[in-house]
């Protein structure tokens, strides 16, 4: 469990040669049952973890398939409770891998930084991922991750300064998320150019995991992935295809998934 | 020697941006070097004579600063009670006192290096004083704006685009200034490295509450000699309007010092607290509570789950959920009180200003006029009321006939 739990992922996805597929999907979207489904569909295709989404009415961290996606979670009643619950029934249906709470600051904190983790954890989580909380925040959230001993994912940015690379290495638990561009979720065509040197800058400066997300989509993206990253985050691909239904979006993550494997 | 804006004036924020329990810095990671950068170049700014001389020389051959004070005599005989002064924001050029910021954020750009200007607005006075000051300078203005507030402040549209900033309609969420805050902080995080966040309230991450109400302060500075001047005493009350709270922060600030000075501000008190369609953050506690929004830990207008309400104001200004976080701390501390003015009061208010006074103000700025009008019969014939006008209602026109129904 926890951060244990995440070493165990990362470890696994080495010793196959390739990087570790974690991916993203909101709860209530395109309502709650169906995102179950299409979490366990996933789980099932094989994935290595995932980032779980709690829906957030101000989403500025998102491009526009996210935000519509957990738009239609919150007019369908979604809540930080229910997503919680949702992980719980996940467990009890026999999802093994990682989970990951993705989360804006304001719901979990009007929850309880405490109460949240705390129940997050009971609820069969492993770690948070807070896209609006930078470590200078973050004391409350520290002090309770490492209480029950959940990850607490920081982020770097193709703008973070070599001394923010190093303080940001030493704070994160589980992985540090890499953002791999200037800008919100979403898929895009390319990916940066100079990717390579970011990562390379990174890894000069620290020796945790790196995940990589925003902006990729397709199987020959995921396979650049391997020996780039120890894992990578796909979440507007697998949401759009949520609107086809949880076996769409189970067949996706299985063919993102195949495009890792090394040994044909 | 003396600089325009004098920065040092208070012992907050802090230098992680808290006043106190409020404020910060909840952005993504990508803003945090962005931020740093501006944080030190703002304060290399304040700190260079050049720069505050030529802010302080546009302010005044530019905007028409200092703005005058107003003795409202029709309306004080009336009341019957204390006297009311009008600052007249309304005469800034644009028309209101978003100019103040606008000018000083669009220098700063400038003198960064960074030719492309985001800003949002709401009811489009940011918007238009972004566009100017952008215009001026010889910048590029992108302004994100809801497509309700772009519904119903048509005018102001009209004036971004003739000045040849790029109006972007909002469709998101509840299309209104909330909304245009969330696309323009996505823009400048897509294109941070050229881009420069024309922020136009004192609210978000640190340094831009500081930096806002910095600029906005001239406001209070001036009325405060103003006061000395024409009644040769400070007033008893200073009363501004509250949304984000930029043309109250900077108001307020003007008399943080003078204990005697009660400082009033007035939240958007929509068709009243129980009607649930307001945006009074304080005044609806089990709605209104600390959380974080934008970029700022605050006062937030959040359901039992944490997620943002929808607002309601006549005045496209003060409908926001939030409020800056220097109110929370003034509050808290008790240094400012803080009430509201419902839809019909402003617009009761609009008329009776228009009808005393000549002066037709802006819906936001009418409801810090409400508060002089119930206060003032209750005070002493001695004291003194100062009413920030923070913006004309030429704006408003096409919401204010319709309310009022002067059409019929």
């Amino acid at each position: 469990m926890g951060v244990e739990a995440i070493r165990g992922m990362f470890d696994r996805a080495k010793a196959e040669g390739r990087a570790a597929f974690l991916p993203y999907f909101p709860v209530g979207y395109p309502d709650y049952a169906g995102s179950l489904d299409a979490i366990e569909a996933m789980s099932r295709a094989g994935v290595d973890g995932f980032e779980i989404g709690i829906p957030f009415s101000d989403p500025l961290a998102d491009g526009p398939v996210i935000q519509a996606a957990t738009q239609v979670a919150l007019e369908k009643g979604m809540t930080v409770r229910k997503c919680l619950e949702g992980v719980r029934t996940l467990r009890g249906r026999g999802v093994h891998q990682p989970m990951m709470m993705m989360g804006y600051i304001n719901p979990l904190l009007s929850y309880g930084v405490q109460a949240f983790v705390r129940d997050a954890k009971a609820a069969g989580a492993d770690g948070l991922i807070i896209p609006d909380l930078p470590p200078e925040e973050a004391q409350d959230f520290v002090a309770a991750c490492a209480a029950e001993h959940m990850a607490l994912v920081f982020f770097l940015a193709p703008t973070s300064s070599a001394e923010r690379i190093r303080a940001v290495g030493e704070r994160a638990t589980g992985f540090i998320y890499v953002v791999s561009l200037t800008g919100v979720t979403g898929a895009r065509t390319e990916l940066p150019s100079d990717l390579k040197d970011f990562v390379a800058r990174l890894k000069a400066a620290t020796d945790r995991p790196l995940v990589l997300g925003f902006g990729i989509s397709t199987p020959e993206q995921a396979r650049s992935m391997n020996g780039l990253v120890e894992g990578f985050i796909v979440g507007s691909a697998l949401v759009r295809a949520g609107a086809n239904g949880a076996a769409a979006v189970g067949a996706l993550a299985g063919e993102l998934r195949a495009a890792l494997n090394t040994a044909e | 020697m003396t600089m325009y804006i004098e920065v040092g004036k208070t012992n907050v924020p802090d230098e992680r941006g808290y006043f106190g329990e409020f404020g910060g810095r909840y952005v993504p990671e990508t803003l945090m070097p962005a931020l740093d950068e501006l944080a030190a170049a703002y304060a290399e700014a304040m700190a260079d004579a050049d720069f505050q001389g030529r802010l302080a020389h546009l302010q005044r051959t530019f905007t028409g600063r200092p703005t005058p004070v107003t003795y409202a005599a029709r309306l004080s005989e009336q009341l019957g009670g204390a006297r009311i002064f009008l600052k007249r924001e309304d005469l800034a050029h644009t028309g209101a006192h978003k100019i103040n910021n606008a000018l000083g954020q669009a220098l700063l750009a400038q003198r960064m290096g960074k030719r492309r200007i985001v800003a949002e607005t709401g009811a489009g006075q940011h918007g238009v004083g972004s566009a100017t000051a952008c215009a001026m300078l010889g910048l590029e203005c992108h302004v994100y704006m809801g497509s309700v507030d772009m519904a119903r402040q048509q005018p102001n549209v009209f004036r971004m685009k003739l000045m040849g900033a790029n109006v972007i309609p909002v469709e998101s969420g509840t299309k209104t200034l909330k909304d245009a805050i969330n696309e323009a902080i996505r823009d400048w995080v897509t294109n941070v490295r050229s881009t420069f966040y024309l922020l136009g309230s004192a609210l978000g991450p640190h340094p831009y509450p500081m930096m806002v109400r910095d600029f906005q302060s001239v406001i209070g500075i001036e009325a405060r000699q103003q006061m000395l001047e024409l009644a040769g005493r400070l007033p008893d009350v200073a009363i501004a309007c509250v949304g984000g709270g930029s043309n109250s922060i900077g108001l307020f600030h003007g008399f943080r010092d003078d204990e005697s000075v009660e400082l009033i501000g007035v939240e958007a008190g929509g068709h009243g607290v129980l009607s649930g369609e307001h945006a009074a953050r304080f005044a609806d506690p089990a709605k209104g509570r600390p959380g974080v929004l934008h970029g700022t830990r605050s006062f937030v207008l959040q359901d039992a789950d944490g997620q943002i309400m929808n607002t309601h104001s006549v005045s496209a200004g003060l409908d926001y959920a939030s409020i800056g976080p220097e109110h929370a701390y003034l509050r808290q501390t008790e240094r400012a009180f803080y009430t509201l003015a419902t839809d019909e009061e402003a617009l009761e208010a609009v008329k009776t200003l228009s009808q005393t006074e000549g002066i037709i103000p802006a819906l936001e700025s009418a409801h810090a006029v409400v508060e002089a009008v119930k206060r003032a019969p209750t005070m002493p014939k001695d004291s003194i009321i100062l009413v920030n006008l923070s913006g004309r209602g030429d704006k408003d026109l096409d919401t204010i006939m319709r309310e009022l129904k002067l059409n019929e």
